[in-house]
């Protein structure tokens, strides 16, 4: 047994286990801040780690531990979002007031699950990662419990998730039952040496929905804006660019691989979905006043335009996928940034008070307006490349409709990202006094705008890192 | 003679049954009795077809054992959300949280 390939994870448990620790020693606001500043340098440490190590490519304990390039980017990204969620975290700490090191504790530990999730090479472990994340996800969801919506929002997520749960095992076990095996690569030698039987359109149906509720595509993303909404601001942050890229790493990893005997069904009902996902989703974002709910779906559109990636399917939708994720870290950070620092300074989420902002606070306004033009996908930033790939991918695989009803609805999402721009810039503020920025914050949204605006004026490292990637997962 | 098709049909028939309990049942609890009754018939399949399909190679067993697991620890977490809304609110009736919607 290899114990080197793991560890990144023994690396994340233990600075989550010695927070819990040395917090003990220490129990002050300082104290507190400190530790924050503490995770996001231990976390950053082990992703410079996770990046020097992205070509490793081995599998260990009898193939249920997968350390391939794919899940070595995967883990670089949660690490990523880890680092900036400890980060915006210390700004929201107004809000946590007790337990905060508990809670930093939580997101490391929600870090090292999405990364258990990835590196899953059997359908047993890829189970127990999944759960164990949606348990860290759940207790931070409920983290303002005296709030009447945290825990509200945490209920539902966990009856929302037991249940998807219940369908992607039972599809699992018919899985099980029709292959004699639960290991990725097992299931997937059986399942292409024959012809496929109707049982496994049952099956691909059922892990098909299962992964939907996680990544929340349409219709299965009703839990989605009441989460977003009930979490603390920088929880919700963390399932938009972590949770949501696990889920999609699993899909990636299961789809592109055991059901490649059903490729043509799967391809079509991912269609349907991601033209579903990135209408719904789209449209539907704009009559929201409230901030993160409007985010929320914004969110959940842009995952319709991420599964069309997978819908094109290959190398270049690999690629595509991958270079999305990434850039949608940086961009959607940005967005709930600075929705959680309004928020915790401020103390409201609705869109009509954040008019003026540009004059409260020329960054924060500044922040929202790239991340959200990223979004929407305007040229000259990131989010314009990442759309752009995965429209190149479709049309290359023959579904030029779907990527001409995507380019149409994300005209229509320019429009109400720039109705948000319009109340920060034009409108009045009814209050003058200024919205301050702590440092850590200031840090964290500059680093991720920097990058947001950089990748879209030169995205060719990344273009190399994500080909890399995906060469090795599908040579 | 109980073949391996009686257990996927009770299986089938539990999951069912389950399905309608979450669907229908007002309460936070009814809900997760139901969703209870939809994992334990994942369990009755993954250990039958490991009876009857890899009788050598205990995979199926091994994989119900961690269901099991699992899911009392995710209802444990849920019970504990449930009380800490019903100090708050009264309630955990599904209809009545509404919160937030839309």
């Amino acid at each position: 047994m290899n114990y080197v390939l793991f560890l990144p994870e023994l690396l994340v448990a233990g600075l989550g286990l010695l927070l819990l620790v040395v917090h003990l020693l220490w129990r002050t606001q300082d104290g507190s801040r400190s530790f924050g500043y503490f995770t996001a340098a231990g976390l950053a440490a082990i992703a410079l780690y996770a990046y020097f190590n992205l070509g490793v490519n081995q599998t260990t304990l009898e193939g249920t531990w997968v350390s391939d390039p794919l899940a070595a980017f995967f883990k670089l990204l949660f690490l990523l979002a880890g680092i900036l969620v400890a980060l915006s975290s210390i700004s929201y700490l107004r809000v946590i007031k007790e337990y905060f090191t508990e809670y930093l504790m939580l997101v490391v530990f929600a870090t090292l699950s999405m990364m258990l999730v990835v590196s899953a090479g059997d359908l047993i472990s890829l189970y127990i990662g999944l759960e164990f994340m949606a348990i860290c996800f759940c207790v931070l969801t409920c983290y303002l419990k005296t709030s009447p919506k945290s825990p509200e929002a945490a209920l539902k997520y966990i009856v929302i998730n037991a249940f998807s749960s219940a369908v992607l095992l039972y599809g699992f076990s018919l899985l099980f039952g029709l292959t004699g095996s639960v290991s990725i690569t097992g299931i997937t030698q059986a399942l292409t040496a024959s012809d496929p039987q109707p049982a496994v359109y049952l099956a691909l149906v059922l892990v098909l929905a299962g992964f939907s509720f996680k990544t929340s595509l349409v219709p299965f993303h009703m839990w989605t804006p009441d989460v977003y909404e009930g979490a603390p601001t920088p929880i919700t942050n963390f399932f938009a660019i972590g949770s949501k890229a696990a889920g999609f790493g699993l899909m990636i990893r299961v789809f592109l691989t055991v059901f490649s005997a059903t490729a043509g069904t799967l391809v079509l009902l991912l269609a349907v979905l991601s033209f579903l996902t990135f209408t719904i989703g789209n449209l539907v974002a704009l009559p929201q006043t409230n901030i993160k709910r409007f985010l929320a779906y914004a969110s959940i559109g842009s995952a319709g335009y991420i599964i069309m990636g997978l819908v094109a399917g290959g190398r270049t939708g690999v690629e595509a996928i991958l270079f999305y994720l990434m850039i949608n870290v940086f961009s959607t950070f940005g967005a709930f940034g600075v929705a959680s620092v309004f928020g915790s300074t401020v103390g409201t989420d609705e869109i009509a008070d954040y008019a003026g902002l540009s004059k409260r606070s020329p960054f924060l306004a500044l922040v929202m307006l790239l991340s959200t033009l990223s979004l929407a996908g305007v040229p000259g930033l990131a989010g314009f490349v990442a759309k752009f790939y995965v429209f190149l991918a479709l049309v290359h695989k023959g579904f030029a409709w779907l990527a001409l009803v995507g380019v149409v609805i994300s005209i229509v999402s320019v429009f109400y990202f720039l109705r948000l721009a319009k109340v920060m810039y034009v409108y009045e503020a009814s209050e003058k006094e200024p919205v301050r920025v702590d440092a850590s914050m200031q840090l964290a949204l500059a680093a991720s705008m920097v990058v947001t605006v950089v990748f879209g004026v030169y995205p060719t490292p990344l273009v190399n890192l994500v080909g890399q990637v995906a060469q090795a997962f599908l040579p | 003679m109980i073949t391996l098709t009686h257990y996927l049909v009770l299986a089938a028939v539990l999951f069912g049954i389950g399905l309608f309990g979450a669907l229908t049942k007002r309460n936070a609890i009814g809900i997760f009795m139901g969703i209870e009754l939809m994992l334990n018939a994942v369990n009755l399949n993954l250990v039958a077809f490991s009876r009857f399909i890899t009788p050598q190679v205990l995979v199926g067993q091994t994989f119900a054992v961690f269901t099991i697991v699992v899911a009392a620890a995710e209802i444990a977490v849920g019970l504990a959300i449930a009380i800490t809304l019903y100090r708050e609110r009264s309630t955990i009736n599904a209809d009545e949280l509404d919160l937030m919607k839309w």
